[in-house]
């Protein structure tokens, strides 16, 4: 599922332009691709200003005896009119340029998109230390994983509960903060199929690290299969043992969690579905398989400390029911 | 001119001039000393031993990273490392060594003065200093130090959200500290503008001492942002008020602004006392004066002034208006001007001049190698687009340490080397130097430039740790590799000073033909500083040969001499023309007082007994005005 890293492929993909699924360096976007060649401009005029710069010192280190700069000579007023050139009259040209090309030309492609303007919306909710993800007009609710169809403009509306956070998806478009109280826009596209991984970008208590999220984007058809399942109620449990994990989990977990067509609708911790349709638990944290799942329920707080989840005291049957009962809920 | 036995009229008037400067000696003379040397020294080895913690910290955040996964400390210890390590660095480290220890031991040297103008209240700005740091570093002892980084946004830094005493300590110990910084500020400007040595106009004050003079100005307009912030936070935290608290009609990006409109003169304020260093460092070893000293010294107060239009490029992604980012990101290209003014005045003097590569200049070159580095990144972060994407990325560390560590902390270590003979009177082993610098050099860029590569592929700051499957593994034991080297060139550096100064030849008084009147006067400089008020006539004094072989002779007809007290003369502040002779104060309890009194003071405030808090107000009242009786006569 995820390329492994060695550092060989590190050296060799940052020869090829970036990679992870997380690098700035490999869009898959108008908006990120812009904003990389931007990049990419900056760092050659970067390379030659520091060029010339490290070629006076060298001159000075290896002729210390030398007299006056090379073409301009010694004159005070000449050396005075030196500065004046490399320090206000080139740079001022220099940034200038940048200024347009960067804050007009660039920044038209990043600018939040106006409401309305974009085909689809998805309100993104930042929480410690996990994301909700609502689709508006569905009653689809999903949590860190964010399913988009490809190439479509999608606007991202997000904000935040309780504490600061920042949505950030690099390979799509830039970051944009999840404040609480004012909600702030975002436009995600996608060329082609693909996860895309992003992250919480600003710094929001002890978990920060493990506040990731993905991009899945589909092609349109699985994209709307996708979101009508998402849109469902719970399946109802099929075996006898799923239907014990139903009264366990509406006893010990719906004080927090949500199921859809249950009595469980606690508001604390991500809405529990769909559950198995998610990859990963605890914002990317742990994959999501079985072991995992019953760990994370006995253990929250070794898998990610400091996470709001406490851990449940069930005994093994139970644990048994109700990992039985969420391994169902797809 | 103590290494040339003067004649005996001279002699007599010397002995007289230590009689009356001398201060006690022992523990007492330390405690009540107000001579700025000393309390420079002070200030040296406190934010010396600050640095070297915020370095500790900075390697156990490098062991933790050095691998996926890590799990040397804790997420929540980890916080609090990253929090201190700024925190440490930036209020405890940095800038107190720069104005504190270098601007306070050598401004009045450099300026032809005795003293500061308020001595007393300079002794005081040690003392609070030094109480702050504790008080903030007490946290530590509990496992409670601040964990919210050092820009602490609210709502994290609420009661609600980190209920702990944890950021009680980080706003009452910045308040505590941001009195010292603000007294230590007013101490400069006014020394500058009243105690220059008649003769040393305007236009003829070293850039160093510009420099400072910038900072001072910054210090003071940014510090009530800071403050204002800080107590909004405390009176939040402490009484249930709602400055930041959005349910109740507060705003938590006020916070934002607050801070930064501080933060980003700060910034400031951390590299401008270095490219004052660097200014007068480059002329000694180029054997030239700098080429367009106007254009600098404007240059220098320019960067303090607009550093005060360019905050909110600090908040480009939390959604501002777009005509607001626009202004911000525009104002901050503006000040790329007088940076790039300086740089190329300092690379045209060093080329045309006559250079030395000795120590002191190495770390000026490698300083101004990793301050067009760090300078050129920071210009990327006013490309708006490109700045949402990098920000709190570790795109913005490895720019900020090329800029703090790079521009601020090499001049420093250059600086250490420079006036190093000036200080103790002995050499520093130049073979020893050369290595300190190239290992530094080596760990530095190998620590930093990494982080540039790992911000673009992706990895935000201030991750206690990260999977391993995501392409950052190698550089960040890349990384950490080079902290470990950086440490080691940090510590030769120690170990040649140690060395040198058991066992380092005697220096002299001149031992590089510097430029500035520090240079005048025997190493280390006595206790009055300047036997005779030097006579100045160009900004650079000790070059002036003429003028310093007639303060010799004015110094054996007794002129200019101000032997019949503590006394020293105060110019115009413009021109520099004589004024009237001061009546300088003598040593004092009152400011180590003082600063016992306001730990106790803080201290109440943090555990929010505030009657016993008020009671500590009082002691300190009562240390003030006897502080103001009228002291004994000296000599």
């Amino acid at each position: 599922m995820l390329n492994r890293a060695g550092w060989l492929s590190v050296t060799l993909a940052l020869a090829l332009g970036g990679c992870g699924q997380q690098s700035t360096l490999d869009p898959h976007s108008e908006p990120a691709r812009q904003i990389a060649t931007l990049w990419w401009v900056m760092l050659v005029v970067s390379v030659i200003v520091f060029a010339g710069t490290c070629y006076l010192l060298v001159l000075a280190w290896w002729h210390p005896e030398r007299t006056g700069l090379p073409l301009i000579g010694d004159r005070p007023r000449a050396l005075d009119a030196t500065v004046v050139a490399f320090g206000i009259a080139v740079p001022a040209v220099s940034l200038i340029a940048l200024f347009v090309y960067a804050n007009v030309s660039v920044a038209q492609h990043t600018e939040p998109p106006a409401p309305a303007e974009t085909a689809m919306t998805i309100e993104v909710t930042g929480s410690q230390w996990w994301w909700q993800v609502r689709y508006p007009g569905t009653t689809a609710i999903t949590a860190n994983e964010i399913h988009i169809p490809v190439k479509t403009r999608v606007s991202i509306v997000t904000q935040a509960t309780d504490v600061i956070h920042s949505f950030w998806v690099p390979q799509l478009n830039r970051k944009v903060d999840s404040l609480p109280g004012q909600p702030n826009r975002v436009e995600i596209y996608a060329d082609e199929p693909g996860r895309y991984r992003g992250q919480c970008a600003e710094f929001c208590g002890i978990q920060h690290a493990q506040m990731g999220l993905a991009v899945y984007a589909d092609t349109p058809e699985r994209f709307r299969a996708w979101l009508d399942n998402m849109a469902r109620p719970r399946r109802a449990p099929p075996t006898p043992l799923a239907r014990k994990g139903e009264q366990v989990f509406s006893q010990q977990c719906a004080s927090c969690h949500t199921i859809r067509g249950t009595t469980a609708r606690g508001q604390v911790g991500p809405d529990l579905t769909h559950l198995k349709s998610r990859e990963t638990l605890g914002a990317l944290t742990i994959p999501n398989r079985k072991g995992y799942l019953a760990g994370w329920v006995l253990d929250p707080q070794t898998m990610k400390e400091g996470t709001k989840m406490p851990a449940l005291d069930l005994t093994g049957p139970e644990l048994q029911a109700l990992v039985e009962y969420m391994e169902r809920l797809r | 001119m103590a290494t040339v036995a003067p004649p005996p009229a001279a002699q007599r008037r010397l002995d007289r001039l230590e009689r009356i400067w001398k201060g006690p000696s022992g523990l007492v003379g330390w405690l009540t000393t107000v001579d700025h040397k000393r309390i420079g020294i002070l200030y040296f080895f406190t934010s010396l031993t600050f640095f070297a913690l915020g370095g500790l910290e900075a390697l156990l955040i490098r062991t933790q990273l050095m691998g996926p996964n890590g799990e040397i400390v804790s997420p929540d210890f980890f916080n609090q490392l990253m929090s201190m390590h700024g925190i440490t660095m930036i209020f405890l480290a940095v800038i107190p060594m720069q104005i504190g220890a270098f601007g306070n031991y050598l401004l009045p040297l450099m300026i032809g003065a005795r003293d500061m103008a308020f001595p007393r209240m300079n002794a005081l700005s040690y003392w609070i200093f030094l109480a702050s740091g504790i008080f903030i570093y007490s946290s530590m002892v509990g496992g409670t130090a601040p964990n919210a980084g050092w820009f602490d946004y609210v709502p994290l830094a609420s009661r609600q959200y980190t209920p702990g005493p944890n950021i009680d300590f980080y706003t009452l110990g910045l308040i505590f500290t941001g009195i010292a910084t603000s007294a230590t500020a007013i101490n400069f400007i006014v020394t500058i503008f009243k105690l220059r040595a008649p003769g040393m106009s305007l236009n003829r004050m070293p850039l160093f001492c510009y420099a400072i003079l910038a900072v001072s100005f910054a210090l003071v307009f940014a510090l009530p942002p800071l403050t204002t912030a800080l107590t909004f936070l405390e009176l939040d935290r402490a009484l249930g008020l709602h400055f930041y608290d959005v349910a109740f009609g507060g705003d938590t990006l006020l916070w934002q602004h607050l801070f930064w409109i501080f933060g980003h003169p700060e910034v400031y304020v951390i590299i401008l006392p270095a490219f004052g260093i660097a200014t007068a460092i480059i002329p000694t070893f180029s054997g030239r004066k700098m080429v367009a000293f106007p254009l600098v010294a404007l240059a220098e107060i320019a960067v303090a002034f607009i550093g005060f239009g360019v905050w909110a490029h600090h908040m480009l992604a939390v959604g501002l208006a777009t005509v607001t980012t626009i202004y911000f990101a525009a104002a901050s290209l503006i000040i790329v001007i007088p940076s790039a003014i300086q740089l190329f005045a300092w690379i045209i003097t060093i080329v045309t001049g006559r250079p030395r590569f000795e120590t002191p200049l190495l770390w000026i070159i490698g300083f101004i190698v990793l301050f067009v580095l760090g300078g050129l990144t920071g210009i990327m972060f006013a490309a708006i687009p490109f700045d949402q994407q990098l920000t709190d990325t570790y795109f913005v560390v490895a720019h900020f340490h090329y800029v703090i560590f790079g521009a601020a902390v090499f001049p420093l270590l250059g600086g250490i080397y420079y006036w190093f003979p000036k200080v103790t009177g002995r050499m520093y082993s130049e073979r020893a130097g050369k290595a300190s610098f190239w290992v530094t050099f080596v760990g530095m860029n190998l620590t930093f430039f990494p982080m540039h590569i790992v911000g673009l592929l992706g990895m935000p700051r201030r991750q206690y740790t990260y999977q391993g499957d995501l392409g950052w593994n190698f550089i960040n034991l890349l990384e950490t590799l080079g902290a470990y080297i950086l440490a080691i060139g940090l510590l030769m550096i120690v170990a040649n000073l140690v060395v040198s100064y058991r066992r380092g030849a005697p220096a002299g008084d001149d031992p590089f033909g510097g430029d500035t009147l520090e240079w005048s006067v025997s190493s280390p400089p006595p206790s009055y500083n300047f036997p005779v008020i030097p006579k100045v006539s160009s900004p650079y004094a000790m070059w002036d040969r003429e003028d310093r072989e007639g303060d010799m002779k004015r110094l054996e007809q007794g002129d200019v001499v101000l032997e019949g007290g503590h006394e020293t003369p105060s110019s115009t502040l413009l021109d520099a023309d004589w004024d009237e002779i001061l009546d300088m104060p003598s040593q004092s309890w009152a400011p180590f007082l003082i600063s016992v009194t306001l730990l106790g003071m803080f201290t109440m405030l943090l555990l929010q007994h505030y009657v016993v808090a008020l009671g500590f107000a009082a002691l300190t009242g009562l240390v003030l005005a006897a502080w103001h009786c009228k002291e004994p006569q000296v000599a």
